[in-house]
């Protein structure tokens, strides 16, 4: 019997850094740990740890939000 | 002699409840006592008084829920959500509302949940007709649900407590159908099961997965065609299994009222010795019955074969059919542009067969048009002269 | 902890890059919490986030067909009243094409029925994932595939319907108009609704960045623009009564239009005629 029900969170297992062309590279002295990249992050990739933002590259889709909306202006979009 | 009356009465009186009743309260009172969770309905002539029922039932506390939704499409997309939370449900309907519920239909099979519904068999528009032809549950043979039609209101509340056994065991959803009028709105002394028959028969639902925020799961995925092909492969296995399930429940609601209806998937009458022999499916079978009695007194070897599992199709039934002379199919509904769709599964089941009967086809009682015992032997009379006929019943 | 919330909806699904309707559904999911379950509707959040064998949910989710989230979460709700559960929020995440469009009858029932579900719609202004056609929820002059820009006719001819103002009107408990741009404003409405019982709706402005035609880098500034001009209104209706949350800036609305290519063919008359409507609407002169 085959149901059409799959387990939960396991969307991870597909890297969907693969898709971008631009990466965002955090200025992490700079950044403030305010939170706002995290908030917008589409993919939920990114994390605000001790040192600052954190990006995980394995999800991350280069959208540039992240560079866009922060307040200090400390993450650079770069080319893959 | 009428389906589904027991050859002996119970010893201890147990299941003896003689009621005289309509036959939509009868169907109400099987639905009740199989204690749904979720019922959803919204009311379309012949199906109504069935729905009217369960809302009064649900004001005096007799049945757990009845949603009033604003329409049929609501329905039976309230039943998917009901049953996927792990709830029993149920619904009826008819004629165009099971037509607006065509979409969630196969949403309903493709995602195993085994709602049951009874469907008041009525004829689609256009033009309007509120009565009854078999047109509307025989559009919807594609779609994944089992589908048994009854002859009788005794066989309808019967065939409740069954519907939801074999839809709970295949994970399927199932229709139960009633020709409407003849059934829903006919005043017919029955046997309705009591509560603790319906115990003893129905285990609770417990269902292999739910929506359960304790174990959370993805229903209804799309499946891209890697994968979408191997649910179909899957289903359309899982459907005839169903029949081994159809032919159980039969057996064992037998054992415990007393009543069985051929072996569950058809019913033979009088084909044992037949030449020529009747198919037909819901009220007109009782007629076809009575006529093959009338004309046996005459001498001529006639029977009646009853379909009650139109899905899953038994086309195993060739056998019982292949050795007689003429066999006529009786259609209650069309399927335009080709042959009658009761036509086409029963010469699909003789296809194989050495010694295939002539095999003739009817259509007739189409939008609440009676089809009564002189009806029947005048099948009868055209097959036993040995010509192949296609025609419409007048 | 801020990942601990985040994991009701993971990383991997597949919006475009810089998704507004994704980042709606997180801001969503972190109000919500994991005793939820969520009925979708078939549109550009269930396909990027339910490709069998892969879900992109950590909470019980169903998507059963485009037009029915409504009366399917009222049949899950029901479920779990008769037995016995009164704590777990059933919410709908549907787009503008399901709720505004082909599931607006069934949706209009769920209300008058006052069923126990909050509604949660992402409003994108079009059918997207079909491929940016159409829809109730598009603004006028907007290009879609099915409201071309062409010689004769240029963009769409038809307001906006006002969703929200006409699902107040049956009379439910709570309705709320968000933008994905203000995720506080999000997450106090969602928190307050999932605390209510009866129908609820909240309505959630969410940029597209290939349906509007602009750089994804700039979804979120679209999506506050648009509520800085008072094109957007950021408000709730509670008892029959209006509260705006957030006051615009009132920026002229061309501000907003020049940013994306849907609008870029709109006429100096057409942003006036749009700018007047807006301003009759605050109020101003």
């Amino acid at each position: 019997m085959k149901f059409p029900i799959a387990k939960p969170g396991t969307s991870r297992r597909n890297k969907t850094g693969a898709w971008r062309s631009f990466r965002p590279v955090v200025n992490k002295k700079e950044c403030i740990k305010c939170g706002i990249c995290a908030t917008f992050c589409p993919e939920g990739c990114i994390e605000i740890r001790k040192d600052g933002s954190t990006v995980d590259y394995d999800y991350c889709k280069g959208c540039g939000i992240c560079s866009q909306e922060c307040p200090k202006k400390c993450i650079k979009m770069v080319r893959e | 002699m009428l389906a589904g009356m027991p050859k002996k009465m119970h010893k201890d009186g147990e299941g003896i409840m003689k009621k005289t009743i309509e036959g939509s309260i009868g169907i109400a009172q099987a639905v009740r006592d199989c204690e749904p969770d979720v019922i959803a309905c919204y009311p379309i002539t012949p199906s109504t008084h069935i729905a009217e029922e369960l809302d009064r039932m649900y004001t005096d506390g007799e049945v757990k829920s009845f949603i009033a939704v604003e329409s049929e499409f609501s329905a039976i997309s309230a039943l998917v959500g009901g049953s996927a939370a792990g709830g029993r449900t149920f619904s009826t309907t008819s004629s165009q509302g099971l037509a607006l519920m065509h979409e969630v239909l196969f949403t309903a099979a493709g995602m195993r949940l085994p709602i049951v519904m009874c469907v008041a068999n009525r004829a689609l528009s256009a033009p309007l007709n509120i009565w009854c032809d078999q047109q509307d549950s025989v559009s919807e043979r594609d779609a994944g649900w089992l589908q048994l039609y009854c002859e009788s209101n005794q066989e309808a509340v019967d065939a409740i407590p069954q519907a939801y056994k074999v839809a709970e065991k295949s994970m399927l959803p199932a229709m139960v159908c009633v020709d409407g009028f003849y059934l829903t709105h006919a005043v017919e002394q029955m046997d309705v099961p009591d509560k603790k028959q319906i115990a003893k028969f129905l285990p609770p639902y417990r269902p292999p997965f739910r929506l359960d925020p304790k174990k959370p799961l993805s229903f209804g995925e799309y499946a891209a065609p890697e994968h979408y092909q191997s649910f179909r492969e899957d289903i359309s296995k899982d459907i005839d299994k169903a029949k081994e399930e159809i032919r159980r429940a039969n057996d064992g609601w037998g054992k415990i009222t007393g009543r069985r209806y051929g072996n569950g998937l058809w019913e033979e009458y009088r084909c044992n010795d037949a030449d020529y022999v009747l198919v037909a499916m819901g009220s007109f079978a009782g007629n076809a019955k009575v006529a093959a009695d009338e004309m046996r007194k005459d001498g001529k070897k006639v029977g009646v074969l009853r379909i009650r599992s139109f899905r899953p199709f038994p086309y195993e039934l060739g056998d019982v059919l292949a050795g007689n002379k003429g066999v006529g199919v009786f259609d209650r509904a069309l399927s335009l542009g080709g042959v009658a769709p009761l036509f086409a599964d029963v010469s699909a089941s003789l296809y194989d067969s050495g010694e295939k009967p002539i095999l003739s086809s009817f259509v007739g009682g189409l939008g609440g048009r009676d089809v009564t015992v002189f009806h029947a032997k005048n099948m009868f009379g055209k097959i036993m002269k040995g010509k192949k006929v296609s025609m419409f019943i007048e | 902890m801020e990942k601990k919330k985040e994991e009701l909806f993971v990383s991997g699904h597949t919006a475009c890059a810089g998704c507004g309707a994704a980042i709606a559904i997180r801001e969503v999911m972190k109000a919500l919490g994991p005793d939820c379950i969520i009925v979708n509707a078939t549109g550009c959040s269930e396909i990027f986030t339910s490709k069998y064998p892969e879900s992109a949910w950590n909470v019980p989710y169903i998507h059963a067909n485009f037009e029915n989230a409504a009366p399917v979460a009222a049949g899950i709700a029901k479920a779990l009243e008769v037995k016995g559960n009164d704590h777990t929020v059933v919410a709908c995440i549907a787009g503008d094409g399901a709720t505004y469009d082909i599931g607006w009858g069934p949706l209009s029932g769920s209300l008058e029925r006052n069923d126990n579900v909050l509604y949660i719609c992402y409003d994108n202004e079009a059918y997207s994932n079909t491929g940016v056609q159409r829809s109730g929820a598009t603004p006028f002059g907007a290009w879609t595939t099915t409201s071309q820009v062409g010689n004769k006719i240029k963009g769409k001819t038809e307001w906006k319907k006002p969703i929200a103002d006409i699902v107040a009107a049956h009379s439910i408990p709570y309705v709320g108009v968000s933008s994905m741009a203000y995720p506080f404003d999000v997450e106090m409405k969602v928190k307050k609704a999932a605390g209510m019982k009866g129908a609820r709706f909240i309505l959630i402005h969410s940029t597209c960045t290939t349906g509007w035609r602009h750089k994804p880098e700039l979804t979120v500034k679209i999506a506050r623009l648009a509520v800085e001009t008072g094109l957007w209104k950021v408000y709730e209706i509670e008892d029959g009564k209006e509260k705006v949350n957030i006051q615009p800036k009132f920026t002229p609305v061309e501000e907003y239009f020049k940013l994306q290519g849907r609008f870029k063919h709109l006429t100096g008359n057409d942003i006036a005629f749009i700018q007047k409507r807006i301003n009759e609407e605050w109020g101003k002169k």
